[in-house]
């Protein structure tokens, strides 16, 4: 083992309390699945973050390149009449 | 009666002490930023313990308070284990030196939630959660460096070896002990023993790590007050600061 082999990369999501979603909540570094678990506690529940833990290797994650950006997310800039909110209606209009 | 109880609690709150102060010795120099967060985070639990215990015999004493035993007390009014005091040297050494106190911690408090003290009982309530914790990180950690590389093996059969002369004394009984003993406060030091015994050589064993023969190194013991030559240097540095500027706050 090199001194700087710090082993992979891994995401970490907490969830707050059951039945609320797990949101991404930093990354850390550990050779395997258990020194994850253990090192997630450490780092990010101490402070009663919360009561689950969820970790994913970073390099399973398929995440979009900014380098995309302007193909992928730029078309939708100018198209506000996608969101519900751009059409009036009519005042007759009822159930809506 | 309740000079035996502030020693009881004096000897769990000193060893809770100076085990915290070597590992607060060791923060940042930790092989991976994980791992040095983690174990600072036991140290932080540890001089929870310390506190709770100290609170609880300062209290008994009167006229004290916590940071008064721990800043402004002599070396021999000290009743840590000499375990405690050895000083840092690798990282497999810091972690053996901590399972085998884990090991103790989890019998002892797991025994202690059923005192007929209720102070003690409370703390040993909270205390065992953590515990249970810190045993579970270093359990891990001996069974990765036991069956690790030649070398992570090497130095911590090397750790253990040089650890072992100083176990003896977790299993000796003093006066405190009986009267805690008596009073259903306490068990027994020379109780705790065949457990810990199970539960620390079955971890190295399956680590391949060799069980060193039990020595008897000392006549005199930290529970007694009589220290290792390391105790003084802690204190020198961990006492300076308020002893030297006593009005000193934060």
């Amino acid at each position: 083992m090199s001194s700087d082999d710090q082993g992979i990369l891994w995401e970490v999501f907490i969830q707050v309390k059951a039945g609320r979603p797990y949101k991404h909540i930093g990354s850390l570094h550990a050779y395997d699945k258990e020194m994850a678990m253990k090192s997630a506690r450490d780092l990010y529940t101490r402070r009663n973050e919360g009561n689950g833990i969820w970790i994913v290797k970073a390099e399973d994650i398929i995440s979009s390149e900014a380098s995309d950006g302007e193909a992928f997310f730029d078309p939708s800039n100018d198209k506000v009449y996608r969101h519900p909110t751009f059409y009036k209606i009519p005042d007759g209009v009822k159930h809506i | 009666m309740k000079n035996e109880l502030i020693d009881y609690c004096l000897r769990l709150g000193d060893s809770s002490l100076i085990l915290s102060h070597r590992i607060a010795e060791y923060c940042s120099k930790a092989p991976i930023l994980e791992e040095d967060l983690a174990i600072t985070n036991v140290g932080l639990d540890l001089l929870g313990q310390a506190e709770n215990f100290l609170t609880y015999a300062a209290e008994l004493k009167g006229d004290t308070t916590a940071d008064l035993l721990t800043f402004k007390r002599r070396e021999g009014d000290f009743r840590c284990l000499h375990l405690v005091q050895t000083p840092n040297t690798d990282f497999a050494f810091i972690l053996a030196r901590q399972f085998l106190m884990d090991c103790y911690h989890q019998i002892l408090f797991s025994k202690l939630i059923s005192s007929e003290d209720e102070t003690i009982l409370g703390i040993s309530k909270k205390a065992i959660k953590e515990v249970n914790y810190h045993l579970d990180r270093s359990n891990d950690w001996i069974k990765r460096l036991g069956l690790g590389t030649t070398e992570s093996n090497e130095r911590l059969q090397n750790a253990v070896n040089d650890l072992w002369m100083y176990t003896d004394e977790l299993f000796i009984d003093n006066s405190t002990d009986i009267a805690m003993n008596k009073n259903k406060i306490a068990p027994l030091s020379s109780n705790l023993k065949s457990d810990w015994l199970e539960m620390v050589e079955s971890a190295l064993k399956f680590s391949e790590i060799k069980i060193p023969q039990e020595i008897r190194y000392s006549l005199r013991y930290g529970k007694d007050g009589f220290h290792t030559e390391y105790l003084g240097f802690i204190l020198a540095e961990m006492q300076h600061l308020p002893l030297l500027y006593p009005d000193a706050t934060w």
